[in-house]
């Protein structure tokens, strides 16, 4: 089985340099999209590979790419690699960034081509301290090998590439709060339209893209669309990284083909559930996702068949809600979360989310009644999709709303006994 | 009131970007950098610097989270609190460092050396539970771990 993205990653050693990198092929997508494509080649490739975004929402990277204008008067144009990572339970694109800095570059100068971008920016989250470590050395690197700066390869294309340190804050993943944070400002969404890819950072077209999407442009230009689609278990293409944390023997990140089942990816990769522990559900990609419980095991982790069974892909990385943990306490951690990394821009959002963790607060503690569920049940109707500016407050309401449905039971339990059953 | 040393540093960082305000994030990091937290003089002189109005640079300041605005100890510990950490125990480390510290979430030691917060998910969540200690991250916590990590820092 091929694993393109994380062949070249040992976590034990350090990441590849420019040298070792260039000679293991690593820059060949580069030198053939440089030296033989136009942008509109590369943008139409990208669209072939069926590449969807890795970042959580899965939208096609090439459409993305095409909504760009791409004559004169629209420059300078940014590409910007969202590397926020804050999403909780994911750990995906760390790996990356720590284990292969070059393929992450390689990807970014080809991004950046195909779009006309001559200035990229790479937004990392600030407690990423290792990738901070590594991108620095291998941008030193790259600048010095000359395969970023002025006339790259002799193509006449040139791209610096920045890395800019966040300063926390969950939203400033959002696609438009992270361009507002890149501005020096409050990390608060914009509306949409305009879209980014029209007027973006500084009011120029831009395109944000997640590091693993990013990491994969140059293996498909160097390898085709056919060879990408034929990497995934489903047809959609590619591979993924798979992650799991929770009370499993191996906790851990995997790249496998995409759409690889949920049993599979627990049981022989995760080892199953660790000794004294049961399963009772999981979250499949991060924390603004729908739980998903035995009856799903055999679905494939595909973006479609994920949303079929009422949930979505996220970033890919696993939580196993155990049954020695509290579903309460285990919604109300991420309901606390949410509360704390709104932006405060939307009422039901700024407002709501903090009832919402009181009353989850009052049920696990034991002062919790029955009418308190009804509440509950109508401020994740209040945080849907449409009545927000961003898709912060509807992936709040992901967790609770599945949460229950499949724990109703649970919730119920605390109320009639006025205390928590697992404490 | 900024170092000549602070002023170069927050200039490179003006060169990242075409226009000197969104530098704003990064010259209150470098002030904090060198002073710890950033004061109510170091919000103005970065506004001085960067051609901005002092609400607006107290309006960035103020909204994020690894910005301090009031003073923090030598050292502070940052606790995940994030999903993965709490199911594989993190009360146990916090509670740790309650007694042992005496000191609970936005608190400071008496003789400075330690200030505690929350932190949301660090994604070191196959290795939980985690915290980080100023730049320092550590993983798969035990009270014992964490008797020797503390022990590293004066
Ligand atoms: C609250 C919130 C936080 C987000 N955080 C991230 C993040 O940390 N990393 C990321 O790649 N995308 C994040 N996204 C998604 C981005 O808005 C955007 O869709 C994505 O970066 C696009 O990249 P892709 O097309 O390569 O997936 C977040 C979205 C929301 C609403
Ligand atoms: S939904 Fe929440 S995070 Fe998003 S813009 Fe509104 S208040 Fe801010």
């Amino acid at each position: 089985m091929e694993k393109p993205l994380t062949q070249h990653i040992n976590p034990k050693s350090a990441p590849l340099t420019f040298k070792e990198y260039e000679k293991a092929g690593g820059y060949e997508g580069v030198r053939k999209a440089l030296k033989e494509m136009t942008p509109a080649e590369v943008t139409q490739l990208m669209k072939e590979s069926n590449l969807l975004g890795r970042g959580g929402a899965g939208f096609l990277t090439g459409l993305k790419w095409s909504f760009v204008p791409m004559d004169e008067a629209s420059k300078p144009k940014y590409l910007l690699c969202n590397a926020d990572e804050m999403e909780p339970g994911t750990f995906k694109d760390r790996y990356l960034l720590e284990g292969n800095p070059h393929q992450l570059i390689a990807g970014l100068i080809i991004a950046s081509y195909a779009i006309q971008a001559e200035t990229a920016y790479i937004f990392m989250r600030w407690a990423y301290k290792k990738a901070e470590k590594m991108i620095n050395k291998a941008l030193a690197e790259a600048y010095e090998a000359g395969i970023l700066g002025k006339n790259i390869l002799g193509s006449g294309f040139n791209l610096d590439i920045h890395l800019h340190m966040s300063a926390g804050r969950y939203i400033c993943g959002e696609e438009t709060a992270l361009i507002n944070s890149l501005e020096g400002r409050r990390a608060t969404p914009r509306t949409k339209p305009p879209f980014s890819v029209v007027s973006g950072l500084f009011g120029q077209p831009s395109v944000v893209n997640n590091v693993e999407t990013l990491s994969w442009a140059s293996h498909i230009v160097e390898k085709g669309a056919d060879w990408f689609k034929s990497l995934s278990a489903t047809g959609t293409g590619g591979t993924k990284l798979y992650g799991v944390s929770g009370r499993v023997k191996k906790p851990g990140l995997w790249e496998l083909p995409l759409g690889t089942t949920v049993r599979e990816i627990l049981e022989e990769h995760a080892g199953g559930m660790a000794e004294g522990y049961g399963f009772r559900g999981l979250l499949p990609g991060g924390a603004s996702t729908d739980f998903l419980v035995e009856e799903h095991l055999d679905i494939p982790m595909d973006f479609s068949t994920i949303a079929k069974a009422g949930s979505r892909m996220g970033t890919g990385t696993m939580i196993i809600l155990d049954d020695k943990t509290c579903p309460v306490a285990f919604i109300r951690n991420l309901e606390n979360f949410f509360a704390l990394e709104s932006c405060g821009w939307c009422t039901p959002c700024r407002e709501g989310l903090p009832w919402i963790e009181k009353i989850l607060g009052a049920i696990e503690e034991g002062r919790g009644r029955m009418e308190h569920l009804e509440i509950l049940q109508r401020q994740t109707k209040y945080l849907a999709p449409g009545h927000t500016f961003c898709a912060h407050a509807p992936g709040a309401a992901e967790p609770l709303q599945s949460g229950l449905k499949y724990f109703y039971d649970d919730f119920v339990k605390h109320i009639e006994q006025k205390k928590c059953p697992w404490r | 009131m900024l170092s000549e040393v602070e002023k170069k540093e927050i200039q490179e960082e003006m060169k990242m970007y075409p226009v000197a305000s969104a530098a704003c994030l990064s010259a209150l990091k470098i002030v904090q950098e060198h002073r710890g937290w950033v004061s109510d003089e170091g919000v103005k002189a970065v506004a001085g610097m960067l051609n901005m109005s002092n609400e607006e640079v107290e309006s960035v300041a103020t909204f994020y989270s690894r910005i301090y605005r009031k003073p923090v100890g030598r050292n502070v510990i940052l606790v995940c609190d994030g999903i993965s950490c709490m199911i594989m125990g993190h009360e146990n480390i916090y509670e740790h460092i309650k007694e042992k510290l005496g000191i609970s979430y936005g608190e400071t030691t008496s003789d400075d050396r330690f200030t505690v917060l929350p932190i949301s998910c660090l994604g070191d969540c196959d290795h939980a539970p985690s915290l980080m200690v100023n730049n320092d991250h550590y993983n798969e916590l035990t009270v014992e771990k964490l008797e020797a990590i503390l022990s590293q820092y004066k």
